[in-house]
């Protein structure tokens, strides 16, 4: 009784707020048709978008590749005065509202920013342009992957790595053929949720941006602006190839954490406190 | 700790100082030197003008609309995240992988796609709007549009944060207060809620914190009226799209200080929280 109360309470509410959004996005995009939906999402602005999303992801995404895995190599390998401070500022962007984060770059390399004249004379442009953008999405989705990476590595010790330097092996053949390998799925996993907030970020690009139609609109800007146009339809077919995008992140995650259960522990709502039972 | 108890081993892996090198530089650019420029744009307006940027009523407005309507969402995911964690770690029921899957869909789900979405549920035509319209209630436009976005968003904390701690919970205790004859609500408040407060008081801040700053979700269904609807992030946009960049990030100073005011609290909680479970 008691048992079917719960379960009836937590479906309902879980059926309400992520099933009922979720089956919106797709009837309203398919409201007029398939012919409505193909033309909306292959439309000169909609392709351009796409585009530049996948443009930024594929930058922001493998620079913070680059530095979640020295992050995690630093911190998981190596005692050091300052760790936990250092992990609490790699956090800092998760605890920054995205909003924030696109006002710093203004204020760094807007007209009136501390950059600004020099870009100007330069003529380089960051603000309202594709590098504002790429800024942004690196800030927004800074801490992922380093996040996912410090407490694989940690778990895992340094025994095997020691083994092989001691075997003769040089640091870097060391870190490709023995870390590398023992820490892929953690990799991946952080690379999954790194993409899907790379692609679907809003408030932060939304603030760089300056909603150059064609020119700075990613998938979620040209979302915004065609359903502030009224034109419905039309972004829900663009949402529902990001809400696609978000589907398969989920079936992803899911599988990875089938894969290798410890991931789901370390995942992103929190590290769990060490030393706990288990 | 460690490093008192056994003397430091000796580094033998290389990579050290090129690894933590590149950390620290890589912080610097991206995240201190941008951070700390809102900082000292917001200093330029001197203390008086700050002040004034900060406590006029649009700005209070907005800042009190966002504090209240990020704690009353993250009150209902507190409520409802202990009930589906509860449920996903406890019983079997068909499709429960799919349901803890769909979990992280607001993490994983575009915040300008939730926006919409939400937007043309709670529509005073939309699904759900039709709905509540006939009860006289008014959700999409108002502040009660903002607290549903608000809860959609911060779902997954307290959930992710319960799931592991319900795992680890040891069913022996409990079945033992109900063999020495506690009634169920006596075995949850006295045995299972001293256990299950930390974890849930983590989820809660954390969801609170990140509707704080929500963005995205949040513009399309609030209605965006200065003085009513106008959550403080949007009034961020609103300076900036006037070229007030110091009053926009005086906004962003103020809801900083308090966002990481609440980042400090968590973590002593959690520490207390760990130290009080280990003496146990």
């Amino acid at each position: 009784m008691r048992r079917r109360l719960l379960i009836g309470i937590a479906l309902m509410f879980m059926t309400l707020f992520l099933a009922i959004p979720l089956l919106t996005v797709f009837a309203q995009a398919l409201a007029r048709g398939a012919a409505a939906y193909l033309a909306a999402i292959t439309e000169p602005a909609a392709l351009s978008a796409i585009k530049l999303t996948l443009t930024v992801a594929a930058i922001s995404v493998p620079v913070n590749l680059v530095f979640g895995v020295a992050a995690a190599w630093a911190i998981a390998k190596f005692n050091f005065r300052g760790k936990s401070t250092l992990i609490t500022l790699i956090d800092l962007p998760f605890a920054i509202s995205p909003v924030i984060a696109g006002l710093m770059f203004i204020l760094l390399f807007g007209t009136n920013g501390w950059f600004g004249g020099f870009l100007r004379t330069h003529h380089i442009h960051v603000v309202f342009a594709v590098p504002g953008i790429v800024l942004a999405t690196i800030f927004v989705t800074f801490p992922f992957i380093a996040r996912e990476l410090i407490p694989v590595m940690q778990s895992q010790g340094n025994d095997d790595e020691e083994t092989a330097l001691s075997l003769g092996a040089t640091g870097w053949q060391t870190f490709w053929r023995v870390t590398l390998p023992n820490i892929r799925w953690g990799l991946l996993y952080g690379v999954l949720l790194c993409n899907a907030r790379a692609m679907g970020e809003f408030g932060a690009v939304s603030v760089v941006s300056g909603h150059v139609r064609g020119l700075t609109n990613t998938m979620p800007l040209h979302v915004e602006i065609l359903y502030n146009d009224y034109n419905y339809t039309a972004a829900f077919a663009v949402a529902s190839l990001l809400a696609l995008l978000a589907l398969l992140t989920l079936a992803g995650k899911s599988f990875l954490e089938w894969r290798q259960p410890e991931l789901r522990r370390t995942g992103h709502a929190r590290q769990r406190p060490k030393g706990g039972k288990r | 700790m460690d490093a008192f108890a056994a003397p430091r081993p000796r580094r033998v892996l290389p990579g050290f100082g090129l690894t933590l090198g590149y950390t620290m530089v890589y912080l610097s650019l991206i995240v201190l030197i941008p951070l700390s420029a809102v900082f000292i744009r917001s200093l330029g307006l001197g203390w008086l003008h700050f002040y004034e940027a900060v406590t006029a009523p649009r700005v209070l407005a907005s800042l009190r609309l966002s504090f209240s309507a990020s704690l009353v969402a993250a009150v209902i995911n507190a409520v409802f995240g202990l009930i589906i964690a509860w449920v996903l770690v406890r019983y079997t029921f068909p499709f429960k992988r799919v349901a803890d899957a769909m979990v992280d869909l607001p993490f994983a789900l575009p915040t300008a796609v939730a926006g919409i979405a939400l937007t043309a549920l709670y529509a005073p035509h939309g699904w759900l709007g039709r709905g509540f319209a006939l009860l006289g209630v008014k959700v999409a436009f108002t502040p009660l549009g903002i607290v549903v976005a608000l809860t959609f968003i911060g779902l997954p904390f307290v959930v992710r944060t319960l799931q592991p701690v319900i795992e680890d919970l040891d069913r022996e205790v409990e079945q033992a207060a109900w063999t020495l004859g506690a009634s169920p609500v006596q075995t949850f408040v006295s045995v299972m809620l001293p256990v299950l407060w930390p974890p849930m008081l983590t989820g809660f801040a954390l969801a609170f914190a990140r509707a704080l700053g929500e963005y995205g979700s949040v513009i399309f269904i609030a209605g965006n009226m200065p003085k009513s609807t106008e959550i403080a992030p949007l009034l961020i946009v609103t300076k900036l799209e006037q070229y007030d960049y110091a009053g926009a990030a005086a906004i962003a100073v103020v809801m900083m200080v308090l966002s990481f005011a609440i980042m400090l609290g968590i973590n002593a909680l959690q520490n207390w929280a760990i130290t009080r479970h280990g003496e146990r």
